[in-house]
């Protein structure tokens, strides 16, 4: 019996059409536009102004506080300006815009892909290391990484989990990026277990890639302490908290942090990253991204410099197919639906999804029929239809007692739901409002 | 960009799933039964289906058309499956004019003066047939003999089922030993071939259409096990105590609708409870309200009134049991 984690969760049909097509570099744009709030937190301060020569890999824009990450250049030129651009979000955010010449790189960055497997580093070093990099999560959560290896007093860390999961249908990039730079990940996956001071590291990956399986598996017998772990298919297995549970079955409980049972989880493309900021001094500056859906013609998986228009990779996959109905930044399950097709490829980027007319759509809302399938499918065991009505009513006490803040907002409810009730933009609302009730009471 | 594109907050896919679906699975897990329905009472069952799907179907279109005035829902095969239900629940020589009194409670009462599918917390399809078993008790309770296919409808030869047989006669303080040998035999039972409402006598039947639903995860297996095995249970130990006054727990559960109730009335979505540990207590009380009804109570059957007592009880159920929340053990174990 393979693992996985144990309450609720659903199938939805896999298509992941890019999983054959290599990572392929695509091209530098000719303006970057690189977001200054990438991460979770608050956004990054500029330290360029208009008309300022940049470099491959030079800070732009500082960490401004606990809780952010310093943005880098991914390209060469000069600052073109600083103003608000629409990103993925849908809001204007503050933007710096870099019109690109050459492809000029800062001279301590190591940029030949020789395998540096020295681990010999200091914990303090990788920290500070993945701090100054920029590394935020890759997965898509874009929580900032060294904050995550800064264990809290009074915490210890047991084991590091690697999120290999990929549970989201369509997407490729981490499932590409194990087979071709597996090696790489693993040793970053080493290093940051060098961070943390833990001895056990376990990378998890659902059973649907087993070529990437079988080639990790090689790879660890030379790096101690890594166990690759084989899961059985399920969304949303990539969930932080479902990964823990189905990997070394514990339950982080409501409202804490997964330290609180011993475990960090990182992403395999974090643990890339890391490998790229310890050993070649290279910050984060481009990622693997997906480009797919089912009338696109070539299914791809890019290298792309953070800051590429979505357009631009959308040509590079054989252009927007006629029938387009719906672009996704990310995911089916938990991606955003992009208004502007301009928008910049940012830290979080995983993919771009274009749906066709067709299923662009929501079908017709009807009465619940009270089948519970919402609840029985919850991984967090919450009850979607009474969180949906409660909002609807607006009746906030139970809403909030009813557990409206554990949703991880996975969308399994509101793919199983037979009468396509919009149970998460209900609970969505919800867990906005009694959010904003916490923190006035705390104040 | 000069494409229209669509924006929506996630997800952006959606099950294979739809209540349509849902209805039309249930209503193809009860045509085994309606096939062995037809197979004993004939005619009478034929017809007494057709009038109840239609005028159930009538009512709903004509109550949503002019009553509500919305857009009627027809096609959601609800309705149908409530006529379906409906004819399963009552005799199949019942005269036509009281099948259709049946459907417009069921529909007119049990559902849309409530708001219509998924408001109503009454099975509509046994408030139907209770209404009609208080005001028509007599019609409510000929039953046409089993007999292979019959061409006849109302004028089928009608005997009392297994339940009355034995209640009548432990009234008389006859011993149920000597009461059974008047019964079939536990495998006739089985089959079907008994008295009684005209879908609840073949276990069969209902075990087959039970199995397609849970194959196809229409229902889970909480209600009916756990109902069945309450009544099992608790007809089990009053029959250790006196097998000579109270008839063996096989017997009252292939009689009297048990089956019936536990696969189809029961599981009722709209009416039953959201979580497994719901569905359990829900279940078990069914099972008890049934067998003190048939055991101590006025009527020999009793699980239509048990259904609908414990009905009334599933917002209450639904408050307190709630499912278990990820993370909590962990939380209570330290
Ligand atoms: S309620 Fe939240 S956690 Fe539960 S299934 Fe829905 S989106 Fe996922
Ligand atoms: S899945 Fe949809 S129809 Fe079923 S109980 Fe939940 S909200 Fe109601």
């Amino acid at each position: 019996m393979l693992k996985t984690f144990k309450k609720g969760g659903v199938h939805p049909a896999e298509n992941k059409l890019s999983a054959n097509a290599p990572i392929v570099t695509a091209e530098i744009p000719k303006t970057a536009t690189i977001p200054l709030g990438q991460h979770i937190g608050a956004p990054a301060s500029p330290i360029v102004k208009k008309g300022d020569q940049v470099k491959v890999g030079q800070v732009i824009a500082q960490s401004s506080g606990f809780v952010s990450a310093n943005i880098h250049s991914s390209v060469s030129g000069t600052v073109a300006k600083i103003d608000d651009i629409i990103d993925a979000t849908g809001f204007k955010k503050p933007c710096i815009i870099i019109t690109v010449e050459g492809d000029e790189w800062l001279e301590e960055i190591n940029r030949s892909s020789d395998i540096d497997k020295n681990l010999n580093h200091k914990s303090a070093d990788i920290i500070n290391k993945v701090k100054e990099a920029g590394i935020v999560g890759l997965g898509g959560a874009t929580f900032p990484s060294h904050i995550k290896l800064s264990v809290p007093p009074g915490k210890t860390a047991e084991v590091l989990l690697i999120n290999g999961v990929e549970c989201e249908p369509y997407l490729t990039a981490d499932h590409r990026l194990m087979l071709e730079k597996g090696e790489e990940m693993i040793i970053g996956t080493k290093l940051l277990m060098i961070a943390l001071g833990v001895s056990k590291g376990a990378i998890g990956i659902e059973n649907n890639k087993p070529d990437a399986i079988k080639h990790l598996q090689e790879i660890v017998k030379n790096y101690e302490g890594i166990e690759v772990v084989p899961l059985k298919v399920k969304y949303p297995q990539g969930g932080e908290k479902q990964l823990i549970k189905a990997v070394i079955n514990r339950e982080v409980p409501s409202g804490t942090l997964p330290i609180e049972v011993g475990a960090v989880v990182h992403n395999v493309g974090t643990a890339f990253a890391v490998y790229e900021a310890v050993q070649k001094n290279k910050p984060l500056l481009e990622r693997v991204v997906t480009v797919t859906g089912k009338s696109v013609s070539n299914p791809s998986n890019f290298m792309v410099r953070i800051g590429t228009p979505t357009t631009q990779l959308i040509e590079a996959a054989g252009g927007l197919p006629q029938d387009t109905g719906k672009v996704v930044s990310g995911g089916p399950m938990m991606g955003k639906a992009l208004s502007n097709l301009g928008v910049p490829i940012t830290k979080g980027s995983s993919g771009v999804l274009l749906f066709k007319k067709d299923e662009a759509s929501r079908r017709l809302i009807q009465p619940c029929i009270r089948c519970a399938k919402c609840v029985t499918v919850c991984p967090m065991g919450l009850e979607p239809y009474l969180l949906m009505n409660q909002t609807e009513m607006q009746n906030w006490e139970e809403v909030e007692n009813n557990r409206t803040m554990d949703c991880i907002e996975c969308g399994s409810c509101m793919y199983t739901c037979p009468a396509d009730r919009p149970l998460l933009d209900y609970i969505r609302l919800g867990k906005s409002t009694v959010g904003n009730i916490i923190r006035s009471r705390k104040q | 960009m000069d494409k229209l594109i669509n924006v929506s907050p996630s997800p952006h896919v959606a099950g294979d799933y739809s209540v349509k679906k849902i209805m039309y699975g249930v209503v193809l897990a009860l045509l085994p039964a309606l096939a062995a329905s037809i197979y004993y009472f004939g005619m009478g069952a034929i017809v007494v289906t057709l009038v109840a799907i239609a005028s159930c179907v009538i009512f709903e279109y004509l109550i949503q058309k002019f009553i509500i005035k919305t857009k009627p829902t027809i096609s959601d095969g609800s309705a149908i499956l409530t006529g379906l239900l409906l004819a399963f629940n009552v005799p199949s020589n019942l005269p036509i004019w009281i099948i259709v009194i049946g459907a417009l409670v069921s529909i007119g009462i049990g559902k849309m003066s409530f708001g219509g599918l998924g408001q109503n917390p009454f099975n509509p399809a046994l408030v139907g047939r209770v209404f009609l078993l208080i005001s028509f008790p007599v019609q409510m309770t000929s039953w046409p003999i089993p007999k292979g296919f019959n061409t006849g409808y109302a004028d089928a030869v009608t005997g009392a089922t297994p339940l009355a047989l034995m209640k009548e006669g432990l009234g008389n303080n006859e011993t149920v030993s000597n009461i059974m040998n008047s019964i079939p035999d536990h495998m006739q039972l089985f089959y079907g071939s008994m008295g009684g409402s005209m879908g609840e006598v073949c276990a069969l039947a209902l075990v087959l259409g039970f199995a397609y639903m849970l194959i196809r995860k229409i229902i889970t297996w909480h209600i009916p096990v756990f109902l069945v095995g309450t009544v099992f249970a608790f007809t089990g130990i009053l029959h250790l105590v006196n097998p000579e006054q109270f008839a063996d727990p096989l017997f009252h559960i292939l009689t009297g609708g048990v089956l019936l109730g536990a696969v189809f009335m029961a599981t009722d979505m709209v009416t039953s409870p959201m979580t497994p540990k719901g569905m359990a207590v829900f279940a078990i009380g069914i099972g008890v309200i049934t067998v003190l009804i048939r055991t101590f109570g006025a009527y020999p059957e009793g699980i239509s009134f048990a259904i609908l007592i414990m009905n009334a009880c599933v917002p209450i159920i639904n408050r307190y049991m709630k499912p278990k929340r990820f993370g909590e053990e962990v939380k209570n174990g330290k």
